[in-house]
């Protein structure tokens, strides 16, 4: 099934399951949603469960906090990422605390999903992923999908979770098409190995799987691919056993180079597993410039399978890492 | 008072009880005049917001919510708090940062909460409780409870998106919540008239086909009768309820504030409308109490 028909079928799957389960957001129950995600799921479940809101993501996410704290499970829709920009308030100054504040006396289980990421030529205020801004918040689990298996079995996990989390899709992905195996509800901070080697370990989260996965398969590299899945809490035991293994790390990620969740990863296996390293680990990503509309400068912006390979390659062959193509080319420090 | 008093037991004293609630309203007083004491001699970190002035609001809504609906608060939360049923001690113990306070000493002055009298964590954000009331509201009505939830905030709350977005959500969806709007006539250090084109703040409701009325904030008595009719309305299916009370903040916004911007005269005025000087003068007039015995209380 493709991507979008996996978040429909968990999204289903948990309302059949579970009563207080219920979906709200925009254009999401009599359009079905603007990425076709909630296929049937009006239908199915009915005008209480189901809700179209207004454009109003500051009430709509805030009103999943309160309808979560008194036993419900919501799920919301946030179209584009940069809409949860007019709700932040909502979902980490209220949501991420209140099981905090409340001495553990209520809980917060509630979902969003988002559509996020670059490629489709949606320009700079419809195309950034921000995970970083939602990873900096203690109190969010924040997983991203990167093939049609983990958007269902992640979206499955994140409503049963009894704490806020905030699933984001890569838009990209919405078409693509894998084997869903309905059985699999993920473990959310456990990744997934989705190739093995033995000379470098590669770390990617999101529509970075895929492309980092053409890299490694063109070019013959003997690699670990993690697919981080959950990128609070992440698997530092998965990773570290791999960096053990391979003496190697690079860090793939979509979003912009400054406060990226990669530099904690590096950060953190330099601490613990320095003396396993044959090279210094470093980070592939995006610059710090918005998201590009022309189609030549976002294919630019993105990490594309050639840059990846021919970086790779640069790690296998010195100790040292490589620059990022900004600096290497003098446009940018 | 025992150790074994809980919140509920509290909570109850007030109901269909006069005295009981003229009693919480001095204890709110007399608690706020103690914060005070203790931020200025050092004691307490951080800040604090006080609500003298402004008990009969807290204790009137409180005398009227069943245990179990629910209330989204503000950092203005002690008197609220107290009303609802927490002890002082849990209180003050939150405001002093102890184990034993109702958060575990994690939350402090801004942020409480007891959820065994619906009181959900008090938030330091202004109009973030709005949406949060609606979402508990949206929760009763699709579990098919008779519940209702309420959501208390200030008159600087109706400028700010989260109120517009929270009302007209809750409209459409007709949904089981009461907006109390507690208009003390300042926002922090601003005076009401400075900063929105309306007196009437109750007024807003009419962008969202909302029940909408003002009543007297220093009447506990007034306060009961309009928040009875909205939470009657909401309970039975009729939506939500859009209610000013009419209050004046008696201190400061926080503890640093002095409030040396009122105009002369505003507060002796108000003064005169405090609301237990109020509440006595009726409780005497109805021969329910007598003077000496609210010397006594005092």
């Amino acid at each position: 099934m493709r991507v979008r028909q996996a978040i429909v079928s968990a999204l289903a799957d948990e309302m059949r399951s579970d009563d207080s389960v219920i979906f709200f957001g925009e254009d999401i129950a009599a359009a079905e949603g603007p990425f076709k995600t909630s296929e049937g799921i009006l239908d199915e479940f009915g005008p209480v469960r189901v809700r179209d809101t207004p454009i109003s993501e500051m009430a709509f996410t805030g009103a999943a906090v309160g309808a979560a704290m008194m036993g419900l499970k919501p799920v919301v829709e946030i179209m584009f990422i940069e809409f949860l920009g007019v709700a932040l308030d909502a979902l980490v100054t209220e949501g991420a605390k209140m099981h905090y504040l409340s001495n553990g006396e209520l809980s917060v289980p509630m979902t969003i999903r988002a559509s996020v990421g670059s490629g489709l030529g949606f320009g700079s205020q419809h195309s950034q992923t921000l995970e970083n801004w939602l990873a900096a918040t203690p109190g969010l689990k924040v997983l991203m999908p990167s093939d049609a298996q983990s958007a269902y079995s992640l979206l499955r996990a994140a409503i049963q979770d009894p704490n806020p989390v905030v699933v984001l899709e890569p838009r990209i992905l919405y078409a693509e098409r894998g084997e869903v195996d309905t059985n699999i509800i993920a473990t959310i901070g456990k990744a997934h190995l989705r190739h093995t080697g033995k000379d470098v370990t590669i770390v990617a989260s999101g529509q970075m799987v895929g492309i980092a996965e053409k890299a490694i398969k063109e070019a013959g590299i003997s690699a670990d691919l993690i697919d981080l899945q959950t990128v609070v809490p992440w698997d530092r035991e998965t990773i570290r056993a791999s960096v053990k293994k391979t003496g190697r790390l690079i860090v793939i990620e979509e979003s912009p180079v400054s406060g990226g969740w990669g530099s904690e990863i590096i950060s953190e296996v330099v601490r613990t597993n320095f003396a396993d390293l044959k090279s210094t680990p470093f980070r592939i990503t995006t610059p710090d410039v918005p998201v590009p509309y022309s189609g030549d400068l976002e294919a630019r912006f993105i990490p594309q399978v050639a840059d990846i390979i021919e970086k790779i390659d640069y790690a296998l062959k010195n100790s040292d890492a490589p620059a990022p193509w900004w600096v290497e080319e003098g446009v940018a420090k | 008072m025992s150790k074994s008093t809980t919140s509920l037991d509290r909570r109850k004293e007030l109901y269909g009880n006069d005295i009981a609630c003229y009693q919480r309203m001095l204890e709110i007083r007399e608690f706020e005049r103690v914060t005070n004491e203790l931020f200025a001699a050092g004691s307490i970190r951080g800040t604090t917001h006080l609500a003298v002035g402004q008990e009969a609001l807290a204790v009137g809504i409180a005398s009227i919510l069943n245990a179990d609906d629910v209330l989204a608060g503000t950092y203005r939360s002690h008197a609220i708090s107290l009303a609802l049923g927490l002890s002082s001690h849990s209180v003050l113990a939150e405001i002093m940062g102890k184990a034993t306070g109702c958060c575990g000493g994690v939350g402090g002055s801004m942020h409480m909460c007891d959820a065994s009298v619906g009181l959900l964590p008090t938030s330091a954000i202004i109009g973030a409780g709005i949406p949060i009331a609606a979402g508990a509201a949206l929760a009763f009505q699709v579990q098919k409870s008779k519940r209702v939830s309420v959501a208390l905030f200030g008159d600087g709350s109706t400028n700010i998106g989260a109120f517009h977005e929270g009302l007209n959500l809750a409209a459409i969806w007709k949904l089981p919540v009461v907006f109390i709007c507690d208009n003390n006539v300042y926002g922090e250090y601003s005076r009401i008239d400075i900063t929105t084109p309306i007196e009437d703040l109750h007024m807003r409701a009419e962008s969202y086909a909302m029940p909408h009325f003002a009543l007297d904030g220093m009447d506990i008595h007034a306060v009961r009768k309009g928040v009875t009719e909205a939470v009657e309305r909401a309970r039975s299916g009729g939506g939500p309820t859009l209610i000013e009370a009419k209050t004046y903040r008696f201190s400061g916004h926080s503890r640093a504030d002095q409030a040396l911007y009122r105009p002369e005269g505003e507060l002796e005025k108000w003064q005169k409308r405090d609301p237990i000087l109020v509440t006595e003068t009726d409780l005497i007039a109805r021969k329910e109490i007598t003077a000496d015995q609210i010397a006594s209380m005092k």
